[in-house]
């Protein structure tokens, strides 16, 4: 069923995000469930299907169906592709509506992991999270730390084959904070330039702090029911078109790259044929940015620009606020909020509804949403419309 | 408990051990399958190439080139406080294989992508060495 909708999203809920302490993540998830199903139009009895997306601490587990109140679920699953699992879950979502196993499913992601003593890098690389055992043992020895290590390296990589500059990364930066400031959700909305994202600190070169994502505490659920049934709710149907993912494997052999060559590829091709559009009807991007240097190597990838053309291509703004590529429109992850592959996602929602208020765009036909998980290892494509067909 | 935060050692496993028995004597011993040919990183038993369980522990050259790296600056761990600002490398080695490793005998400002390197070995513990990587020179 090409060019048909897959399934609908009717309902999005955001929570406040940031240095939130003293609840849970499913405290913040249940808020989260709660605005969306207001937002739809919908209540908690109607939801017969729940998927959580597996966070980092691991405390959104199955049995936070037990917390929310649900019941008599036919659908429920925690999923794990990391950052990529937005779109996985919107894969299984649909197919399962359209097997008639569920009808109105809940997507769910929530995380905690900031606390008064716990910063945004020790909340995801402190030592609790690096065990010593075995080869495992080997990242810690060498003080290889998380992620923040790896995607320097990636763009590194990048930057010796085809000269990018970290002065790209920087514009990267600069027209996300813009977006930010245009958007109420967003947690970093003071003025940011050029010259600011140069002085700030080093993390793990040539990665600087305003290169990378920040870290939250909060939720954002969507929820997600038929075309036809998202007809008669409150809001504008929001229609997925096209999906799909790519997990190019590890980066620990001599033949592979994903640091500089990832799974955007082959997602996209997948997902913009069974949407049946082309990259010319996308009005807005809304991808993954746990680094500046992410959203560059997609945009190459999902074939924007030429492979290694990626720091050229964003280098006049064309991804900030007049540009004619208007890209995380919230302020990504970047400024926006993290919520993995549900900041793209969210926003993608808003943007397709129309309802972006100072920072809509004009064009809001087709909205391209990516998801990146691991080190550049999964990626997930989702495209929306405000139609029901691409036709 | 703050006394002078040391380096995490990692601790060998049944599966790991002839890597880092290896590593104790100088060796880099690295995984090769005999059915396929192909050497394979970290460990497992499987190929990962053909699947095969014919994985055999080899000596590898120890010779490579940079592949990437990075200037670590941000402290993740107390033990590598003092040790800021320091190099995290991937090695392509001769054998197919790519490694993380960190480059020693060498300045963080001189190294470069590509620059050919050897394999050194490193006490971190009373019982345990790690593989490093040096620049060969001349």
């Amino acid at each position: 069923m090409p060019n048909q909708s897959k399934g609908a999203i009717v309902g999005l809920g955001v929570t406040p995000m940031g240095k939130i302490y003293g609840r849970r993540a499913v405290d913040f998830a249940a808020e989260a469930i709660g605005l969306a199903l207001d937002d739809a139009g919908l209540t908690k009895s109607d939801v017969d299907g729940l998927l959580i997306n597996a966070n980092i601490p691991g405390d959104m587990d199955v049995r936070s169906q037990m917390v929310l109140g649900f019941e008599n679920l036919t659908l429920v699953n925690v999923m794990s592709a990391y950052g990529s699992t937005a779109g996985s879950m919107m894969q299984y979502a649909c197919m399962a509506i359209r097997e008639g196993l569920a009808n109105v499913v809940v997507l769910v992601y929530a995380d905690a992991p900031l606390s008064p003593t716990r910063g945004a890098g020790q909340s995801y690389a402190g030592p609790h999270r690096f065990p010593l055992g075995g080869m495992v043992g080997l990242r810690a020895a060498y003080g290889n730390f998380g992620a923040n290590p790896e995607y320097a390296m990636a763009a590194r990589r990048h930057m010796h084959l085809y000269g990018t500059t970290t002065e790209q990364f920087g514009i990267i930066a600069v027209g996300q904070r813009k977006w930010a400031q245009l958007s109420p959700w967003a947690q970093m909305r003071s003025p940011m330039t050029l010259e600011d994202h140069h002085a700030s600190r080093f993390i793990a070169e040539p990665l600087r702090l305003l290169d990378c994502c920040l870290v939250s505490n909060g939720a954002v659920a969507v929820i997600v029911t038929s075309a036809e049934r998202a007809r008669d709710l409150r809001q504008p149907p929001v229609n997925v078109l096209g999906y799909a993912q790519c997990a190019p494997g590890d980066n620990l052999r001599t033949d592979r790259h994903p640091a500089v060559e990832t799974g955007a590829r082959k997602s996209g091709e997948i997902a913009f044929r069974m949407a049946g559009i082309t990259r010319d009807d996308i009005g807005t991007c809304q991808l993954y940015d746990c680094y500046t240097y992410t959203v560059l190597v997609t945009l190459e990838d999902y074939g924007f620009c030429a492979k290694g053309e990626g720091g050229p291509f964003v280098a006049d703004g064309k991804l900030g606020p007049g540009g004619a590529l208007p890209t995380n429109t919230g302020g990504g992850q970047l400024s926006g909020y993290y919520m993995w592959a549900f900041t793209p996602l969210s926003e993608a929602v808003v943007q397709a509804r129309g309802q972006g208020g100072e920072r809509q765009v004009p064009r809001n036909d087709f909205v391209l949403v990516s998801g990146n998980g691991g080190i550049l290892n999964y990626h997930s494509t989702m495209i929306m419309s405000r139609h029901a067909s691409a036709s | 408990m703050s006394q002078t935060a040391t380096k995490p050692v990692p601790v060998p496993d049944q599966i790991s051990a002839p890597f880092f028995d290896g590593a104790r004597a100088g060796r880099l011993m690295l995984q090769h399958c005999a059915a396929c040919a192909a050497w394979s990183f970290p460990v497992r038993e499987r190929c990962p190439h053909c699947f095969a369980t014919k994985l055999e522990w080899r000596q590898a050259s120890g010779r490579g080139s940079l592949y990437t790296f990075t200037v670590m600056h941000q402290v993740m761990n107390p033990g590598f406080a003092s040790a800021v600002p320091y190099n995290v490398a991937q090695v392509d080695l001769v054998e197919g294989v790519r490694m993380t490793s960190n480059i020693v005998g060498i300045s963080n400002d001189a190294l470069r992508v590509g620059m050919l390197l050897e394999v050194v070995f490193e006490d971190v513990g009373e019982h345990v060495s790690i593989p490093k990587f040096r620049p060969v020179v001349g």
